[in-house]
Order: C-alpha cells, then sequence, then structure tokens
C-alpha cells in the first residue's frame, strides 16, 4: 500500500480524493484544506483524517506520496516543501507561475530521485495517444501545419470572485486552459519554441484573459496556431482538439473521435487510403474505477504504478509540465513586446 | 420498472462518441416542441417512461407534461439528480460554499451556518436534502416512482467512502417522496458491496452493461459475475457503447443477461428508437424475460 495524503479538497482536489479512495493500492492517510466547512464533512462522512495545516499532515500521517490541488499561486512554495520532505509529488496543472520557480521543482524532484507529475489528463485519451503514433510513425509525411484549440463555458458571464479570476493567483484562460493544449502539442507535435504572435483577449473577466489566440513554430519548424476560449457557453463542458495536416494526409482529434485520412494506401495496418474514423471506445483500456472519464483515474494509476517502480516516470513529470510553463511564459511576452 | 426507459442524452448534447454529433443534437432540439416530439414518438412505439435530468429544459417538457393530463396519463418520469455540469461549472466559479449559496434558496444557508461554529452531522445531511428538494421540484405532481442518484455523485461518494450519504439519499427518497431510491454508477460491483454494507437491499442500479466492457469498471466479466450471484435489479444503459456495437448484437448480448430489469436507451430519430424497441421485445420474446 503507498500512504497518500491531499493538499487541497476543491474540485480536482476531491476528485482525485475519490479515486485514490477507491484505488485498491492507495492508503489516504491524511487531508488537508483551509475550508472547515469542506474538513468538516470529510470528518463526518469520510474515514479520512483531516489536517487544516498541510506541514502538521506531513508530519503527522507521514505520507509516503503528496497530492498537490491548491491554486496555482501556491504550488511552486508547497510543492517544494513537500519535495524537501522527501516525498513524491503530483500536482495540477499547471506546474508554476514563474519559469524559474518551475525550474527549481525540477531540479529538486530530480536530485532527490522522486517521483513527480503534473495532472496534464488528456494524453491519458487514446484519441490523442493514437494521433501520436500515427506522427510518430510518419504516416503523416512532413507536417505542414496544424491548430490546437479547446472551448468551454469555464466563464460565460460577468460575474467572478475566485482564484480563477485573479492573475496573481494563477488564474487566467492561458495558465488554466490554453496549458492543456499547449501541453499536447508539445506531447504529440513536439515542443513549441517561438510564438510569433499572440492575442489575449478579456470577454468578461476584469482581470484576465478569457481567451488566448497564437501564432506557434515548433522546434522543428512546423507553424500551428492556438485558438483557446473558456468564454464558449455552445460547449457543455471543456473540449479540445488537434487538426493536422501532413504531405501524406490529415488528422482530426478530439478527446471522443479521432478522424486521419491517408493519401495513399501507404497507411497502418488497420487503416486504409483515404477517411477512417475510430471512437475512444475503440482505444480505452478499462479502469478499475471510473469517476469522470477513463484518463483521470488512469493518471492516478500511473502515479501509483512509477512509486512502485511498474512504469518510468516519463508521463507528465515535472520537466513536461515545466516545459508547457516556459511556453505560457513566451507568449506572456510575445504580448508584452 | 418498465422493460424499456427512455433516456434524454440526446437531447441535451451528450454524446459519448462525437463532438460533431453533439452539436448536430444540440441544433436539432433546441426547442422544446422537438424534445416532445421525440418523446411522443417513443410514447407511440409502447415506451411508458422517461428517464431524464435535472436539466433546466426538463423543467418545460414536465410543465408541458403536467398541463396536458389526459394525453400523459400513466406515463412515468425517472428522475436523475443533479445535472452535475450546473454544479461543477458554478464550483469552479463560485467555489464549494458559493455554490450550495447559489443553488439553495432563501435565508436557509446564513441561518444554518451563522455563526461559522458547531456544525453537526445533521446540518450537512439538511442540505444534502434541500438540494434534492430542489432538484425535485420540477416534477411537482407528476408520477416520478424511482429517483435516481447520478453516477457524478453516486461514484464520488463511492470512492470518498461516504456510505452513509448515499443511504441518506436512499432513506430520504423514500421518507419524502415516497418513491423508489437508485443509483446511476460506473462501478456496480464496488457499488453495490458498498449499499449492502449499510444495509440497503436488492437496490436499483443503472450501470452501462454492454458486450464491448464500455465503462464497466474491473471489467465485464466482473459485472456478469455480479449479476448473476447477486440480489439486485438492474437498468442497463450504455447498452449500444455509444455506438460502437451493432444494435442486434448489443441488444442481444444485454437481453441474455440475468437480474436485468429494464434496458436505458435514448435516440434522436424515429427510424432508431423503432429499431431498438423491436430488437429488445425481439430478444426480450427470445429469452424469456419476465415483466416485473
Amino acid at each position: 500500500m503507498i500512504k497518500v495524503g491531499l493538499i487541497g479538497a476543491g474540485k480536482m482536489g476531491i476528485s482525485h480524493l475519490s479515486i485514490l479512495g477507491a484505488h485498491p493500492e492507495v492508503e489516504i492517510v491524511g487531508v488537508s484544506d483551509t475550508s472547515k466547512m469542506v474538513l468538516d464533512v470529510l470528518k463526518q462522512y469520510s474515514s479520512f483524517q483531516t489536517f487544516t495545516n498541510y506541514e502538521e499532515m506531513m508530519e503527522e500521517a507521514k505520507p509516503q506520496a503528496v497530492f498537490v490541488a491548491v491554486p496555482t499561486k501556491f504550488h511552486a512554495a508547497m510543492i517544494k516543501n513537500v519535495l524537501l520532505r522527501n516525498k513524491h509529488v503530483f500536482a495540477e496543472k499547471p506546474l508554476s507561475t514563474t519559469v524559474e520557480e518551475g525550474r527549481e521543482l525540477v531540479e529538486i524532484a530530480q536530485t532527490n530521485n522522486l517521483v513527480n507529475q503534473v495532472g496534464y489528463h488528456n494524453k491519458f485519451i487514446g484519441t490523442f495517444q493514437e494521433a501520436k503514433v500515427i506522427i510518430d510513425n510518419g504516416y503523416l509525411g512532413e507536417i505542414f501545419h496544424f491548430t490546437g484549440e479547446s472551448y468551454g463555458p469555464l466563464l460565460i458571464r460577468a460575474k467572478q470572485n475566485n482564484w480563477r479570476s485573479n492573475p496573481l493567483e494563477g488564474g487566467g484562460c492561458l495558465m488554466d486552459y490554453a496549458s492543456h493544449v499547449i501541453d499536447l502539442i508539445n506531447y504529440v507535435l513536439g515542443p513549441i519554441e517561438k510564438i510569433k504572435g499572440s492575442i489575449l483577449k478579456s470577454f468578461y473577466s476584469k482581470n484576465v484573459e478569457d481567451s488566448v489566440f497564437s501564432l506557434l513554430e515548433l522546434k522543428s519548424k512546423i507553424s500551428g496556431v492556438l485558438s483557446v476560449n473558456w468564454s464558449d457557453e455552445t460547449y457543455r463542458k471543456m473540449s479540445t482538439s488537434l487538426n493536422i495536416i501532413g504531405s501524406k494526409g490529415k488528422i482530426i482529434c478530439d478527446a471522443n473521435e479521432f478522424k486521419v485520412y491517408f493519401k495513399t494506401s501507404d497507411c497502418p495496418a488497420n487503416y486504409s487510403k483515404g477517411w477512417n474514423v475510430r471512437h475512444i471506445t475503440d482505444f480505452t483500456p478499462p479502469v478499475n474505477f471510473y469517476l469522470r472519464g477513463e484518463e483521470y483515474s488512469a493518471q492516478v494509476d500511473y502515479f501509483i504504478k512509477a512509486i512502485q517502480k511498474k512504469v518510468p516516470n516519463t508521463i507528465n513529470n515535472f520537466q513536461s509540465a515545466w516545459n508547457v510553463d516556459k511556453v505560457i511564459s513566451l507568449i506572456r511576452n510575445s504580448i508584452n513586446n | 420498472m418498465d422493460q424499456i426507459l427512455f433516456g434524454d442524452n440526446q437531447f441535451f448534447a451528450v454524446n459519448h462518441i462525437s463532438d460533431e454529433k453533439s452539436r448536430a443534437l444540440s441544433i436539432k432540439f433546441q426547442n422544446d416542441r422537438a424534445i416532445l416530439n421525440t418523446l411522443d414518438h417513443a410514447i407511440a412505439t409502447g415506451i411508458n417512461t422517461f428517464m431524464c435530468t435535472t436539466h433546466d429544459r426538463i423543467a418545460k417538457i414536465c410543465e408541458y407534461i403536467r398541463s396536458h393530463p389526459d394525453t400523459y396519463k400513466d406515463f412515468k418520469i425517472f428522475p436523475c439528480m443533479p445535472y452535475a455540469h450546473k454544479y461543477a461549472n458554478a464550483v469552479t466559479e463560485l467555489g464549494i460554499v458559493g455554490t450550495i449559496k447559489e443553488f439553495i434558496p432563501g435565508n436557509i444557508f446564513g441561518s444554518l451556518f451563522k455563526g461559522g461554529t458547531a456544525y453537526l452531522s445533521k446540518d450537512y445531511l439538511s442540505i444534502m436534502e434541500l438540494l434534492v428538494d430542489a432538484e425535485m421540484k420540477m416534477f411537482k405532481g407528476l408520477n416520478t416512482p424511482i429517483i435516481f442518484l447520478q453516477n457524478n455523485i453516486t461514484d464520488l461518494l463511492l470512492g470518498l467512502r461516504m456510505k452513509n450519504v448515499l443511504k441518506a439519499f436512499h432513506d430520504y427518497i423514500i421518507r419524502k417522496y415516497n418513491a423508489e431510491p437508485g443509483f446511476i454508477t460506473m462501478n456496480m460491483p464496488q457499488l453495490l458491496d458498498t449499499l449492502e454494507e449499510v444495509g440497503i437491499k436488492n437496490p436499483a442500479i443503472c450501470a452501462s452493461i454492454n458486450k464491448m466492457g464500455f465503462r464497466m469498471s474491473g471489467g465485464r466479466e466482473v459485472y456478469e459475475n455480479v449479476l448473476r450471484t447477486k440480489k439486485l435489479r438492474v437498468v442497463a444503459m450504455q447498452v449500444l457503447a455509444a455506438g460502437a456495437i451493432p444494435p442486434k448484437e448489443a441488444i442481444g448480448y444485454v437481453c441474455g443477461l440475468p437480474n436485468i430489469e429494464s434496458i436505458l436507451f435514448g435516440a434522436s430519430s424515429k427510424t432508431n428508437i423503432n429499431e431498438t424497441v423491436s430488437l429488445i421485445h425481439e430478444y426480450n420474446h427470445k429469452y424469456k424475460m419476465e415483466p416485473s
């Protein structure tokens, strides 16, 4: 059994807690949060030990691994603190609010040989994984251009008073929504290196951007467009997609559906020339406990397995999340310049 | 329970397989009349139960049904609560406490939390009860013999091991609404064990049951074993695995399993409704499934 503690029982924290609670190889030893109400509910109806102070939780409950799901501005200090106590860390995304802080976290985790992971769950979705396999094997030929998009109804009216709308706390569409797409592009197509220009636009928020539109260039010189808007109420929930065109074909892909067009019959064995449509049902390995999408359970399971040394700590490690932080910083700078 | 229950995912652009289809559905059903027409067609094929989420638009459908009592005389509704996106989006925007404030009307919240100290166990369950009442408002005067807790909440509580909250929902539905409580889940085997632990016997459980093992946590074999060996009343959903299994094969499989009391399905076209209903009848007859 891996002893796990949680810091921050908000929307993501509670979701992780439930998935961890159902995991056969996890023992939840402590939960810390600053909300008295949340702690009271957990105290009364669950069997988890609760703490108002996360340091106390680590001292008393002695977890081997800690999930950090607090507002982004607290990430750097808390994650560092947890790492220095020699505990494996799963943190929510993005890793940190600044590139410098993120670098330090990557270094500490590596030096201390601790398992480190960030919650970019899209990498655990079968359709996106398939896109990567097709591209890595050259079936799309030379990649010409791509579009990475994400839309959702997170903020659809001029009324907000939480940390996501505060730039100082790591709020904003760039940090919250666009980070997912940036991470996915880095993973499927290769690292983003240059930002040719960006528009960060607010529709409803006073202090942060509600949308991000950027022209990207990858290290491989492939060009692309990033288009993200969290104020689109025509989406029931956040929806992320990739559209990639190459010399040998094209991929249109979201979390549910994978469509690929091959110009010739030079394609993988189970595909054919022309359009091929596959669905998430074709790619999804079953999980032992389902809460809100297989990928959320799969990423937690991967983290636990990495601690048990059953899988390498390569997917979504701090280094890869830090690469996203760097692109976020590049996008901000492309505005300031 | 009727052998066939008509679902509502198609009305609210819930399509587990394609965002494009979702948008098409969203356009097709943007008028309530389109929803009612489809519902009427389902009724014409003999379906008599509508299993639906507590979506704002269902309130309008309920209003119509209430104002046409003769047309919908024996019609039953199985509410499924809560409509989670409403709350999930609110939690992101307002936080947990803010969300409760938003959805519980009046001063109840203020008075309950005044002082902010000793929250007794009863108070949180009262909040749950108030939320149930808020969700049930739209069904006033309609026949709702079974009231389901949505899988997002059932499974969240299951993972948090808050079995007493599941029990409290169960007891409240019986006490207040004189209805049978049901639970939707993606984790049927674990849920059944947990419900049995708190003394809930032979529960109504709605779960994904399909030949592909899609959204059947732990795998198909585990589910089949539970169905064979345990006492529960199952509503099978996602029978077609979001369209991944051909209808004939899909329905043949589910009708051949023990302890399946109902099949829940949703469809947006007359052709698909007709096809699914006649397949269910065909296979039910074949396996001599007894109506309950």
